[in-house]
């Protein structure tokens, strides 16, 4: 919603005054009423600013329906959001054409191929989760590349069968004129299926299965769609066989090359050396994804991910009121049931046969086989939408003749396939999913087990390789390290990324932890209750909090049911016997920290926001009353020692994790940031003065830190956030996090000899500090610090 | 791959023994060369070049059982310190997916040995019987990238599960008695 808000108030202002003028030129076309005098100025300025300001009314009503459809989520939900924009682009067109009675507007090439596309394909290509789409890569390009060349040919060739019976009358089409409406029918609309996947659920597989070949065979029908009509143009007679196979030759060409340049100029290159434009932005969107964020600071990252979006979801928006303009033009609309109901039945037959074939093939080499449901979704959410009527509104009649049957039927099965197949996808997968799956709670043998298998199973899957890919994988990532990291992106960015991340981790784990903690004190969870209790954290919970944070917190968690399952139901459950609270808060425990492997990841993608991770913002809340308990508490038990700030250069504390990285980050020696001191021992130590009040600055620096994307991965072991790719939730090798503000502070240096929370480490590799007894640990005094760059 | 080339009988002998096809064993003796650097066997060490495989909570021991002996067929206990290809495309065959032509016995026969391989990776002591310690460790490495999960945590979990198994069979898990 955030996202829809920006653009309002900006146009609203602009288009205050030509609105009231707009309304009055177009009263003024058809009333003599104003003076010649007035009428004239007014009529010139109209004609002179009459696409921007048409375009900009349009992206403002859009923006302004959008506002209001996400107001109601039951309605989301429910309906796809493509379908609102068609409806909102027929209502629009209704208006346009009930004022002027003209079509006002025809798509040209130009604006289409320069302006409206290309955001639309960055944008996806920006956030395509990377891992995932190239561990698939294989798999996507088949159905994308494959999957659309099969569907164009049967379904222009069965029409022309059909044709060729004479069923559909008569109508001046050639073959060629049949492969070209099959071409550009074919394609599968990103933002539709999209749309409809985000409420699903779908595995992960699926997801970038679908969207990648979305994405792709967009590239794919307009490559064809280029060949086609270059066909057309030519006329049917000189086509020869060596024109198809260079004009199929195009969609193989994919120059990494371009990749790396600004994405605009990238695409108007390639399209000036006649190479697939489409793919050429779309792997810019893919890398710059990852130096882009790297290399730019916080807020500029935020602008190039929201203008990126909003300039995707503005096009789309604009196709969209074409459509809809298109729709309500009598002038245009040529009714052929045959054909209509033809093409219907036939792009969903080839559908389901094209997916079903490959589907059958591509199981033969995958490691993970996809289902009869997974095939249901991908055959049943070939949805188009605007690329496929952009597509046709830019035929030229002349070559074309019967351009304006085309163009009705695309739009009669955009409109058919956005909103029947978009209402009906989501019962329809949830009856499917439904019958497959037992609801029967797995025991916490099975869910051990089980989840060790998936380890095993991951492990040996990297052991023995899968065809090649980690080959390739593992070349491109070394080279990657080695060289482009060092030369795109800043040195801080590199180092910290790493060691911030696991600096949070790390927090927020012992946020959690302690939290845990808490509750055990108040007497729920008893079983945690260990007879050790040195073993337990040493700050004084006794001090009160305000209940009313911990109903905060406990309201969010209940309400939001997210992944973060910290027991609070444990909390309430003290009349539940204890055995039941054990098996509660075990279960829990186990949800919540059991190492998941790394294909269990569902992304979200949505075109028309950027979605806050919901546990982001919980993970913070929980910090932020982490972080003011802890202030409270040290302010009412230090004990008068005053330490003076110092600089500090600490020891990275998890060499374990650290070393399990391999060799991604540097020798630790070499890092000059500063990094937490343990932050632990920062909170436990009971003796901080100056160290309270810094600790309240940084706390309340925190909580403006409202876009800095603090990721809090721990916590959002089952979600992620669309723009990361996240690996084990507290080890992520993809730089996800760009260094907060709260990073960058310094904090205080923390003494020793104080009692810390000791959580065992529990793999004997690593050299955790918290393994170690008080004595190697006792930083010198004399350590001198260093200063940090940053 | 020349080298295998020259020498067909051994790679029917050893699709025969293992049951890979010449074509899987041709791609898991690239891979094999991959990761030990031309070498002709493998080591513990030869496996960090794996970078996926750092992520593993379990890692080590799953590493190990490409070394335990019993996994190896060449002894009851131990491990090996090195292993060439043909280990490795012994310990490999635990993970082929069951085919459709095995009949009743084969089919017994192929899950008993997976089971077994499993069996091995949770008892690091090589008694035949994972105790509950045992258990206590596997569940604390399948935790154990959670630096923060206090050690009591992960116990109770443990014993939770132990206790459950329990409810099936009573006592220590012994191999043929263990029931997933």
């Amino acid at each position: 919603m955030s996202l829809e808000m920006r653009p309002v108030p900006l146009a609203e202002r602009l288009l205050v005054l030509p609105v009231a003028l707009a309304q009055e030129k177009s009263s003024g076309d058809h009333t003599a009423v104003s003076g010649p005098h007035f009428f004239q100025i007014v009529s010139f300025k109209w004609h002179h600013v009459q696409e921007p300001y048409i375009i900009a009314l349009w992206i403002l009503v859009a923006s302004l329906a959008k506002i209001v459809f996400h107001l109601s989520h039951k309605v989301t939900r429910v309906v796809p959001e493509s379908a609102l924009l068609i409806v909102l682009g027929l209502f629009l067109g209704g208006i346009v054409w009930a004022a002027d009675h003209i079509a006002s507007f025809t798509l040209t090439p130009n604006v289409f191929f320069f302006y409206l596309l290309p955001p639309i394909v960055l944008d996806a290509g920006y956030f395509m989760p990377n891992k995932l789409f190239f561990g698939n890569l294989g798999t996507i390009l088949l159905y994308a590349v494959i999957g659309t060349v099969w569907n164009a040919a049967t379904t222009g060739m069965s029409l022309y069968g059909v044709y060729l019976s004479g069923i559909m009358g008569q109508l001046d089409i050639g073959l060629l004129d049949f492969l070209l409406f099959g071409s550009l029918i074919a394609a599968v609309d990103p933002v539709a299926v999209l749309a409809v996947f985000e409420e699903v659920h779908v595995n992960e597989v699926l997801f970038i299965i679908v969207f990648g070949e979305s994405l792709l065979n967009d590239a794919v029908t307009v490559v064809l769609y280029n060949v086609f009509d270059s066909f057309v143009a030519m006329g049917a007679d000189n086509v020869t066989g060596v024109d198809c196979v260079k004009g199929i030759g195009h969609v193989r060409i994919i120059e990494p090359g371009f990749v790396f340049v600004i994405s605009y100029l990238s695409y108007l290159t390639a399209e000036m050396l006649s190479l697939s434009a489409i793919l050429a932005i779309t792997f810019c969107g893919v890398c710059c994804q990852k130096y882009v964020k790297a290399n730019i600071c916080d807020q500029s990252s935020t602008t190039v991910r929201y203008t990126m979006k909003m300039l995707a979801s503005g096009s789309e928006t604009i196709i969209f009121m074409f459509l809809g303009i298109s729709a309500v033009n009598p002038d245009i609309w040529t009714w052929n049931t045959a054909f209509i109901l033809l093409t219907l039945v036939f792009i969903s037959v080839y559908r389901v046969i094209g997916v079903v074939i490959q589907t059958w093939v591509l199981n033969h080499y995958r490691v993970i086989q996809l289902e009869i449901i997974d095939q249901v979704v991908m055959s049943y959410g070939g949805l188009r939408g605007a690329v496929a009527f952009a597509l046709v509104a830019l035929l030229d009649e002349k070559k074309v003749k019967e351009k304006n049957l085309f163009v009705s039927t695309t739009i009669i099965v955009v409109f058919f396939t956005v909103i029947f197949q978009g209402l009906t996808i989501k019962p329809l997968v949830q009856w499917l999913k439904v019958k497959r799956s037992e609801h029967r709670e797995p025991k916490l043998n099975e869910k051990l087990h089980g989840r060790a298998f998936d380890h095993i199973l991951s492990a040996v899957e990297d052991i023995s390789g899968q065809i090649g890919h980690n080959y390739l994988r593992d070349k491109w990532s070394n080279f990657d390290r080695k060289i482009l990291s060092k030369v795109l992106m800043r040195r801080s960015a590199q180092k910290s990324r790493d060691q911030i991340l696991n600096i949070f981790h790390e927090l927020n784990l012992k946020d959690a932890i302690s939290y845990v903690a808490e509750g055990e004190r108040r007497g729920s969870l008893a079983f945690i209750r260990s007879s050790s209790t040195d073993n337990m954290v040493n700050v004084d919970f006794s001090t009160p909090r305000p209940s009313t944070v911990e109903a905060s917190v406990s309201c969010l968690l209940r309400e939001k049911a997210s992944s973060v399952c910290l027991d609070m139901q444990a909390l309430e459950q003290r009349r539940k016997s204890i055995r039941d609270t054990e098996d509660t808060v075990t279960h829990h425990t186990l949800q919540q920290y059991l190492y998941k492997p790394r294909q269990e990841h569902i992304h979200l993608y949505s075109r028309h926001e950027i979605i806050q991770n919901e546990d982001e913002k919980q993970d913070k809340e929980i910090f932020h009353r982490t972080m003011r308990k802890r202030l409270e508490s040290f302010k009412s038990t230090k004990l008068g020692i005053n330490q003076p700030k110092k600089l500090n250069k600490s020891h990275k504390r998890d060499r374990g994790q650290k070393r399990v990285r391999g060799v991604r980050l540097g020798p630790f020696t070499q890092t000059k940031d500063v990094e937490f001191s343990d932050p632990e021992e920062n909170y436990e130590s009971l003796h901080m003065d100056k160290g309270v009040d810094f600790l309240a600055n940084v706390t309340k620096q925190n909580c403006t830190d409202a876009t800095s994307g603090i990721d809090n991965p721990a916590f959002s072991a089952d979600d992620d956030q669309s723009i990361y790719m996240k690996f084990p939730p507290w080890l992520s090798d993809e730089d996800s996090v760009v260094p907060s503000q709260r990073a960058r502070v310094q904090l205080p240096y923390s003494p020793n000899n104080f009692r810390r929370l000791t959580p065992f480490r529990l793999s004997n590799k690593s050299v955790d500090s918290f393994l170690l007894a008080d004595g190697p640990e006792e930083r010198p005094r004399a350590f001198l610090p260093e200063t940090t760059h940053m | 791959m020349g080298s295998s080339h020259s020498m067909p009988e051994e790679i029917q002998e050893l699709a025969d023994k293992t049951g890979f096809t010449l074509e899987q064993i041709e791609h898991l003796h690239r891979r094999f060369k991959q990761i030990s650097g031309d070498q002709p066997t493998l080591r513990k060490e030869s496996f960090d070049r794996i970078p996926d495989l750092e992520f593993n909570p379990i890692r080590s021991k799953i590493v190990r059982a490409f070394f335990d002996k019993r996994n190896l067929r060449q002894a009851p206990d131990g491990l090996a310190d090195e292993i060439n290809f043909e280990d490795f495309l012994t310990i490999m065959s635990y993970f082929r997916p069951i085919e459709m032509n095995m009949d009743e016995e084969q089919l017994d026969h192929f899950r008993k040995e997976k089971l077994k391989f499993l069996f091995h990776m949770y008892d690091s002591d090589n008694d035949g019987k994972i105790t509950l310690q045992e258990y206590r460790k596997v569940v604390e490495e399948l935790l154990s990238r959670n630096p923060h999960l206090e050690k009591e945590s992960a116990r109770s979990i443990a014993d939770g599960a132990m206790m459950e198994a329990a409810s099936i069979c009573v006592g220590q898990m012994v191999g043929p008695l263990w029931v997933v």
